[in-house]
């Protein structure tokens, strides 16, 4: 008799749930914290509210490189996500992972979403197609590096605060002024690799690597020990020794420091721009790179950072169309436009763009479009579309240990970059070995 | 005559000490077993492709003179906290025995660091020396000292050794003051009587008869500097700058996990496994027979 009750109690229980889970559920894996997470799950809200059939779960599980380890291990255990935010150091790796990922351009076909990789940012769009023009991920958050400046200070130092400097010449009489004033930290950057040897390169038209930065195969080499480069991290190390760069470390702690008041000058990403708003209590301006006069051609421009979303294989028919349903909703002008006036991330469609500019708030929030700007300054060349490495996370660690080895003073650029090149040559060589056959 | 008791039944041993070793071989040797066998492999991070290399990871990562670097650094960092821990804990020890009053209160606050996480720690002692607003730093740079750990290798090497140290000398300094209270205190009268000073006593008497407990924890403390300081590493220079941090383990687990490079990975903790395995070979057939008891 109880048995029999159990029997009828289990159905009954297991049988509401199934009604329940007509909706399909997708995991969405992502890296954003604070107002931008809670933006995030503003959209995984509106869209669930939007229609019954689909349910996105947004879960954070940690910084860019701890979220794509974390997926990568989920794969292997036959678990993983169905869309993960990559930044974008790990897209060669994504693009190699064959039948670990679902192309989107492909899943949207399949799904019969439209899709358009031309309502895109060109510099955005091309960083993440396939050599036949197809996208491959979808674009999300990008960001560049831009030029901030304490305009406080450049009163007290009795400079113009309204012109910030333009080239690295007109800095270093800057940076020189702005010591004697008796500035503790002038400059400081964030993500010292990305800003100043991977855009660096872009800004001044260089090579970051053979092959189109490697967009053209995985036998291409890094170039970044060019007479060019090694001027540029011996001019900085030489900031460093007359007390005009504190090197503050390898992400984003220069920021604080920054907007704390303690140093004049900052590079970082654009998409710094909300935090410093909120936590300056000074006047700044956001301006474009400071560029090289010397290299023809400069400025060129700069080339983006930031994340896209990967779909993962191997998922049922109805998780795609419901991944596809959510991308079409996300790439919609409104939530474009609310992504970038809320959040600093460049607009990524042209359309989000123009309607941004009508509606005035480019004029009303001064700085907010110098990223867009710096990112199309010139049609992109070879050397300024991107770059696509393959284990460029470890890679860009590699450069990074070297540039602080040079900036402490234990090596000299040349030598410092060589060995750069060298190791992180090394890593290149490791993934194309991995990876035979699928270029 | 030794007494033992036998187990007459044939089984029932073996069924005893099977969940014992159900649990080693499935924690200790399966793992440790496809470490050895991704050692041979070279990988893709989604493990779509997989090829046989032989002993080419192992060529790679003996010719890659920055592992090298790592042994060495390790080297200086197990030294420094290994030594330093010992010390510090040994002078607070013998001062903790002659207390008289409110020796209670004294021990429980030294013993205290010992609950707190390495991570915590390493957390904490970061902020303190934080390069802008660490207190610590306030105070170094009014002295006139550039303090910058996230640039300057040294300082960031000081860093981790003092957030280890601080750890682990709780651990040492009870051993150390069960060691100090079971020395004879008739041995020490009579050299007193003697004439002997005490800093004689101590070196003379009381040091030599704590060897055990110091021969103890130097292997326990160089055993927690090479694989239990991880957590304190991570939570503040995650192996920088320029890799002046990167002990053996920070290294496995920075290129096995943040780098996706399962094989090279592996090969480095093979490596690992066959120094511990000889560390602790040496201590029980060579050096814990020389140390009297």
């Amino acid at each position: 008799m109880r048995i029999k009750h159990l029997v009828v109690a289990m159905a009954v229980a297991g049988a509401y749930p199934a009604s329940a889970l007509a909706q399909t559920e997708i995991q969405w894996w992502h890296s954003m914290t604070g107002a931008l997470g809670d933006r995030v799950t503003g959209f995984a809200n509106e869209f669930n509210a939007s229609q019954k059939d689909y349910k996105i779960v947004p879960v954070f599980k940690g910084t860019y490189p701890e979220s794509m380890t974390a997926a990568i291990a989920a794969y292997r255990a036959g678990n993983a996500p169905h869309i993960l935010q990559v930044f974008e150091v790990g897209t060669a790796t994504m693009m190699a992972a064959g039948k670990a990922i679902k192309p989107v351009y492909q899943m949207m076909k399949e799904s019969n979403e439209p899709f358009n990789p031309k309502v895109y940012h060109p510099a955005v769009a091309g960083y993440y197609t396939d050599p036949k023009g197809n996208m491959l991920s979808m674009p999300f958050n990008s960001s560049t590096p831009v030029f901030y400046i304490n305009k406080d200070a450049f009163k007290k130092a009795g400079l113009n605060p309204d012109q910030a400097p333009k080239t690295w010449k007109e800095f270093a009489v800057t940076a020189g002024k702005l010591k004697a004033s008796g500035q503790t930290c002038v400059y400081t950057t964030g993500w010292p690799s990305w800003v100043h040897v991977e855009n660096f390169s872009a800004w001044h038209n260089l090579p970051i690597g053979t092959l189109e930065n490697g967009f053209g195969g995985f036998n291409t080499e890094f170039k970044i020990n060019s007479p060019h480069h090694v001027k540029h991290v011996e001019m900085l190390a030489g900031f460093a020794k007359n007390g005009w760069f504190t090197y503050a470390g390898r992400r984003n702690e220069a920021e604080a420091r920054f907007f704390s008041g303690e140093c004049a000058m900052l590079t970082s990403s654009s998409a710094a721009q909300a935090n410093i708003r909120r936590n300056a209590k000074f006047e700044f301006s956001v301006n474009f790179l400071p560029y090289n006069d010397d290299i023809k051609g400069a400025p060129q421009n700069s080339i983006i950072g930031g994340a896209t979303l990967w779909v993962f294989g191997g998922k049922k028919p109805a998780e795609y169309k419901g991944i596809a349903k959510f991308f079409t909703y996300l790439s919609q002008t409104p939530v474009q436009v609310k992504w970038h006036q809320e959040t600093g991330y460049v607009p990524i469609t042209n359309a989000a763009y123009d309607v941004t500019k009508k509606s005035g708030f480019y004029e009303k929030n001064p700085g907010t479009d110098i990223a867009n700007r710096q990112l199309g300054n010139k049609p992109p060349t070879g050397n300024s579309k991107g770059l696509r490495f393959g284990n460029f996370v470890q890679g860009r660690e590699v450069i990074e240990e070297e540039m602080e080895a040079v900036f402490a003073g234990k090596k000299d650029a040349k030598s410092g970059m060589d060995s750069a090149v060298q190791r992180a040559n090394d890593i290149l060589r490791k993934f194309e070995a991995a990876n035979k056959g699928k270029s | 005559m030794e007494k033992r008791v036998v187990f007459r039944s044939a089984w029932l041993p073996y069924a005893l000490v099977a969940p014992q070793l159900a649990i080693t071989l499935v924690f200790f040797f399966w793992p440790a077993g496809q470490a050895v066998w991704f050692s041979f492999l070279q990988q893709d991070a989604f493990g779509l492709n997989t090829e046989f290399v032989g002993l080419q990871n192992f060529e790679q990562l003996f010719g890659d003179e920055h592992y090298l670097k790592s042994f060495k650094i390790t080297a200086v960092f197990s030294a420094l906290v290994a030594f330093s821990g010992i010390a510090i804990s040994l002078v607070l020890a013998t001062a903790a025995d002659r207390v008289i009053r409110g020796a209670l209160a004294y021990k429980t606050l030294l013993i205290w660091p010992y609950a707190v996480a390495p991570a915590v720690a390493g957390v904490l002692w970061a902020f303190l020396f934080a390069p802008s607003v660490g207190i610590i730093t306030f105070v170094l740079t009014k002295v006139g000292v550039q303090w910058n750990w996230v640039l300057q290798e040294d300082q960031a090497m000081t860093l981790v050794v003092i957030a280890s140290v601080w750890k682990q000398i709780s651990y040492n300094f009870l051993f150390f003051l069960a060691g100090l209270q079971s020395v004879p205190k008739s041995l020490i009268e009579a050299a007193a009587i003697d004439g002997a000073g005490p800093l004689r006593r101590f070196w003379t008497i009381v040091f030599p008869l704590l060897s055990p407990t110091t021969f103890f924890l130097l292997v326990v403390n160089i055993v927690y500097a090479f694989f239990e300081t991880f957590g304190v590493i991570d939570a503040t220079t995650q192996g920088g700058p320029a890799g002046a941090t990167q002990i053996l383990v920070y290294k496995v687990y920075h290129d096995g996990v943040k780098s996706a490079d399962l094989g090279g990975s592996s090969t480095q903790s093979v490596v690992l496994m066959v120094i511990v395995i000889a560390l602790t070979v040496a201590q029980f057939r060579f050096i814990e027979r020389k140390v009297q008891y």
